[in-house]
């Protein structure tokens, strides 16, 4: 009983401190966030690899996930003689909702995890030290170019896997199923929101990708510098950011749409 | 008259802090001291690394720190640099205690140091040139000619000149750290430190490292200190050497003293002993009992 207590109160320290940890971490990656301003070529470079780099796996699921959406919405739809509104129910959708949310979970799997392992193999590997002793704070020519690319991909990303969605759906809905092309655009554009959807829809992805960068680029810091602590730490941010991602995404819903 | 020199031309220090505050730049007195650690304290949970250090290192020259492995040279190394903070003590370089600087003035002290990593700690990401070019393009506004021929200088001095574009996964060991070493000597510092730099070597590369040790400190006029266990090939090199143990230094002298040292323990590790106060056998029960015990 006592033992079991100890173990409990011990978790509960680790975790405090971790997350203590990771607030300071942050706290000195927004110190340094002026890179973008004295140094853009970094934070450019960065964009590139975290992402052009995940446009690929963006449009390819953002396709597959629109034609989805297109039969599933058409077969319940069509039930009721109401068709045309395909094109208003995939966007929505995929605006909304899955846009934003599969686009962070995508990141998190595509540069996350490769954000994750490439801090932590520095740091494993004795770079962020090397830096470090050669007057180069690695906060700065490190941490915040990858950041500043993470958090300005993400909204860019979402806005992309929806825009191809739509157009798989247009595929699928018009192409496949019938429905009237002049109808699925014009039920969009009358029904679709650009306050109240489209820019929902882009906190949720500035928000995630906040969320998804922190999280990526604290894991790889703290990672343990061994080949088992970068596999760990590159485990922990595809976890944690999908739970953040869907945890702030019922908050930031809850706020917005009620 | 019209002044026709113009804006004095950017120069290696042009971005340095305020050179008339440094003062022991490349006028080496060999009798300054130019690191000097007091009473240092420092622990790794409850692992006491050091328990009342006491070690004085002179400009110029090269100083051998030795000792076991485990008994804390790295971690020395990373107090000395301000990469840690002792538990107590004081570790003072060139006057100024590493401890109680900012951090902008820890990163101003840095840049007058060199460290020579045992991994070497090349970027991998960055071709060798632009691995040596890296302190200077981060610390100088030099013209890229200028980055250019320095890179050269400091590679051809390690004899790696012709192997500007290589990727840091394609070096071998003993190249890394050649590399390693351009990129150290990059900004002229006055102190380097080498981090076990022959460990892993092959014989003719392990002697490629050690000429070249020597003749940086004696071509650049630097001080150099050394973290190693390989005790021949240092201590051919080193002015003096500190025999670090349990938390302390064990004895200290120049080589030829320590050869001949009355230390029981010193004369074991000088020489490689492999029986002696540190025992040949981890503490176990008597040998008989222990097998009569099994039957």
């Amino acid at each position: 009983m006592l033992g079991t207590l100890q173990r409990l109160g011990r978790w509960g320290l680790g975790v405090f401190e971790r997350l203590g940890r990771g607030h300071l971490f942050l706290l000195q990656t927004i110190g340094c966030l002026g890179v973008i301003v004295m140094r853009p070529r970094l934070v450019i470079r960065e964009l590139h690899s975290v992402g052009v780099l995940s446009l690929l796996i963006i449009v390819v699921s953002g396709t597959f996930v629109g034609m989805v959406l297109a039969y599933q919405g058409y077969i319940t739809l069509v039930r009721f003689g109401a068709a045309e509104a395909l094109g208003t129910a995939v966007a929505l959708s995929l605006v909304r909702e899955l846009g934003p949310v599969v686009t962070a979970l995508l990141f998190a799997g595509r540069a996350g995890s490769a954000l994750t392992a490439e801090i932590g193999l520095m740091k494993a590997t004795e770079q962020l030290s090397g830096m470090e002793m050669m007057a180069v704070n690695p906060m700065q020519r490190v941490i915040a170019p990858r950041f500043w690319a993470a958090f300005l991909s993400m909204p860019l990303l979402a806005a992309i896997f929806s825009a191809v969605g739509v157009m798989g759906g247009y595929f699928v809905g018009v192409g496949l199923l019938g429905v009237d092309g002049g109808s699925y655009w014009s039920q969009m554009q009358a029904s679709v929101d650009f306050h109240e959807d489209v820019m929902n829809g882009i906190i949720k992805s500035v928000a995630f990708g906040f969320v998804a960068a922190w999280i990526a680029l604290f894991e790889g810091y703290d990672a343990v510098p061994t080949s088992e602590g970068v596999s760990r730490a590159t485990t922990r941010t595809v976890v944690h950011t999908a739970l953040a991602v869907l945890a702030l995404d019922f908050i930031l819903t809850g706020l917005m749409f009620q | 008259m019209v002044d026709t020199r113009g804006p004095a031309p950017e120069t290696l220090r042009s971005r340095r802090p305020d050179d008339a505050k440094e003062p022991l730049i490349n006028s080496v007195d060999h009798n300054r001291p130019l690191v000097e650690i007091r009473d240092l304290h420092f622990s790794r949970g409850s692992r006491k690394i050091f328990d009342g250090l006491n070690i004085v290192i002179p400009q110029g020259g090269i100083t051998a720190i030795m000792g076991p492995s485990g008994t804390g040279k790295t971690t020395l190394l990373k107090l000395i640099g301000g990469q840690l903070r002792p538990d107590r003590g004081q570790v003072l370089v060139d006057g100024q205690d590493v401890q109680r600087l900012s951090r902008a003035e820890l990163y101003r002290l840095r840049m007058r140091m060199g460290m020579l990593f045992q991994s070497g700690a090349l970027l991998t990401d960055l071709s060798v040139f632009e691995n040596v070019a890296f302190p200077l393009r981060e610390h100088t506004r030099l013209p890229e000619r200028m980055i250019r021929t320095l890179v050269l200088m400091k590679l051809e001095a390690v004899g790696l000149r012709g192997a500007r574009d290589m990727m840091p996964a394609e070096l071998s060991g003993g190249m890394a750290r050649r590399v390693a070493l351009a990129r150290a000597i990059a900004l002229d510092p006055v102190m380097i430190m080498y981090d076990e730099p022959l460990t892993g070597l092959d014989p003719i590369t392990l002697g490629v490292i050690v000429t070249l040790v020597k003749r940086m400190n004696d071509a650049l006029g630097v001080t150099s200190i050394i973290v190693s266990h390989d005790v021949a090939e240092i201590a051919a090199i080193s002015d003096h050497i500190h025999l670090i143990s349990g938390g302390k230094v064990v004895e200290s002298g120049t080589p030829a003293e320590l050869e001949t040292t009355a230390s029981e323990w010193s004369r074991q590790f000088m020489q490689g002993l492999p029986d002696g106060p540190v025992p040949f056998h981890y503490p176990a029960d008597a040998y008989e009992q222990d097998l009569l015990g099994g039957a």
